[in-house]
């Protein structure tokens, strides 16, 4: 193809390639879910074991600070691009059907395009709540040194863990769509896994999601206090 | 049977269209839908006024000019079958349908039910071909082929490029078309030489055309009269993103469609 003094095509200017790097951002964010799941999930291990996994996250700050940055990057590159492609899409169909069936998609499928920003606005939420406290709604007496207390403190109000069952069920929906798109994105898709991937998505999205909210569900029945 | 028929009109590309209502008294059901739309128009032209325009040619279910949005479903309801061979005993007596063009951006409606689909066309001649030597044909067994991939490459190349699975998105995307043209050659030998040419042109030209972008509904899959797999959409994805990775030779960028 001769040079002309047109662009050469480059990956993230077609849909699948900007569809790809959410993906892939996609699967970043989803090991932060896991990995923050599972760190907190040592609540039900007593006050000493949640506090010193805590303390021990930021025991090298390079090592956070790259966490932060990697996270940072992939949510700004996830929405950047989602943005992108929700407005193509949008672009696609000026006008639309006076009756419309859906045959195959899901809720879940869906709602993605409003679960993200949700969550979002979550994140941001449960930032305020627990790393910026005061900031929030729901105001309980903060102690940087003492995780578990904020947890158990943070939790007793029983509206602010209504915010939180609405959000991990958002949250389930985007996890269970994206668990299962995402490996059509990239192009892994072999029919000998079908089975496997038509269940694994399901069962991860309902194991986040449970595991999350067993947190405020124990503060609120006193099981961790 | 009686079946009132709630049709969309549109005079031109550029006019405002609206839903026309029409009663028809008795419909047999061994009509065809579109042979139904047929004696409609007979009325119609019986009583001076403008028929209604739809695409159709073949009727049997292999040429994919039939392209009607039947009560929100593209095709109509029955489970991979065209417009045109779909059957009217599959309604009852009372029945109400909507019938409406494809809603893509990149199919303008022509007039009433016919829209312009050669952005398919134009994303074919992207690059959904081979390059041979015509005029003396190599011998058909030749080049050996597994049977597995032999079956994948017939099923994606059961297309017929009607446009259901742009016209069934909620994206109104082209990639179960697109994938499919670019699945029947990549799976054969014959296709090798230009995989990964073709694969960057055609997705390419895919975005030229305004379609949206795939995010993994399988509303096409279930629309397709002739039952195409998203997983050769999968497989587009996998050749492309390889395609970007491993391909020496820069592509230049599509700007606008139909150049
Ligand atoms: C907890 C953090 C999040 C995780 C784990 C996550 C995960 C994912 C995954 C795995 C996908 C699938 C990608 C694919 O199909 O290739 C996805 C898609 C998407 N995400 Fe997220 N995401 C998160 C946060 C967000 C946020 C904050 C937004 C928006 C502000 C967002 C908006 C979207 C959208 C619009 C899609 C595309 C949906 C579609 O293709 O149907 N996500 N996400
Ligand atoms: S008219 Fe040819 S497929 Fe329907």
């Amino acid at each position: 193809m001769s040079a002309g003094q047109t662009r050469t095509l480059t990956v993230y200017d077609t849909a699948i390639g900007k569809k790809a790097a959410v993906a892939v951002t996609g699967v970043v964010l989803f090991g932060f879910v896991i990995a923050h799941m599972l760190g907190n999930l040592q609540v039900f291990l007593g006050p000493k074991a949640l506090n010193d996994y805590a303390e021990s996250l930021h025991a090298v700050p390079t090592v956070l600070w790259a966490a932060r940055l990697v996270l940072l990057g992939s949510v700004a590159v996830h929405i950047t691009f989602t943005v992108q492609l929700v407005a193509i899409s949008n672009a696609a169909r000026p006008v639309g059907y006076r009756s419309k069936k859906s045959l195959a998609s899901t809720y879940a499928s869906r709602t993605m395009k409003l679960t993200g920003p949700l969550l979002l606005a979550f994140v941001l939420y449960h930032l305020a709540h627990f790393t910026w406290p005061g900031l929030a709604m729901g105001a309980y007496s903060h102690d940087p040194a003492d995780v578990y207390g904020n947890v158990v403190r943070g939790f007793s109000v029983p509206w602010v863990c209504a915010i939180y069952l609405v959000a991990q069920i958002l949250l389930g929906l985007h996890l269970y769509h994206g668990a299962w798109s995402l490996f059509q994105t990239l192009g892994l898709s072999h029919p000998k896994y079908d089975r496997v991937r038509d269940l694994a998505p399901k069962l991860v999205a309902l194991g986040v999601v449970l595991g999350n909210l067993s947190i405020p569900l124990a503060v609120l029945s006193r099981v961790v206090r | 049977m009686k079946i009132r028929l709630r049709v969309w009109r549109q005079a031109g590309p550029n006019s405002a269209g609206s839903l026309e209502t029409h009663d028809l008294e008795d419909v047999s059901p061994d009509m065809s839908f579109l042979e139904m739309l047929d004696v409609l128009n007979e009325r119609l032209i019986e009583e001076d006024r403008e028929e209604i325009a739809f695409d159709h040619d073949c009727r049997e279910g292999i040429c994919g000019s039939c392209s009607l949005m039947i009560d929100g479903r593209a095709h109509g309801p029955q489970h991979k079958t065209t417009a045109c061979q779909l059957h009217m005993r599959h309604y009852s007596d009372g029945d109400e349908i909507v019938v409406e063009p494809w809603r893509v951006k990149a199919f303008p409606v022509v007039k009433d039910l016919v829209v312009d689909r050669s952005s398919f066309d134009r994303i074919i001649r992207a690059g959904g071909y081979i390059s041979v030597r015509t005029g003396s044909a190599r011998d058909a067994n030749e080049a050996p082929i597994r049977k597995a991939d032999s079956d994948l490459a017939f099923d994606a190349a059961t297309c017929i490029g009607c446009g259901a699975c742009a016209a069934a998105c909620p994206n109104a995307s082209a990639s179960l078309f697109t994938a499919a043209k670019i699945s029947h050659l990549a799976l054969v030998p014959q296709g090798q030489a230009e995989r990964y040419d073709r694969v960057r042109k055609m997705v390419a030209q895919m975005d030229a055309e305004g379609f949206g972008h795939c995010t993994n509904h399988n509303e096409c899959e279930a629309a397709c009269p002739k039952g195409i797999s998203v997983t050769n959409i999968a497989r587009m994805n996998r050749d492309f993103l390889r395609a970007m990775v491993v391909s020496r030779d820069p592509l230049r960028a599509p700007d606008d469609a139909g150049e």
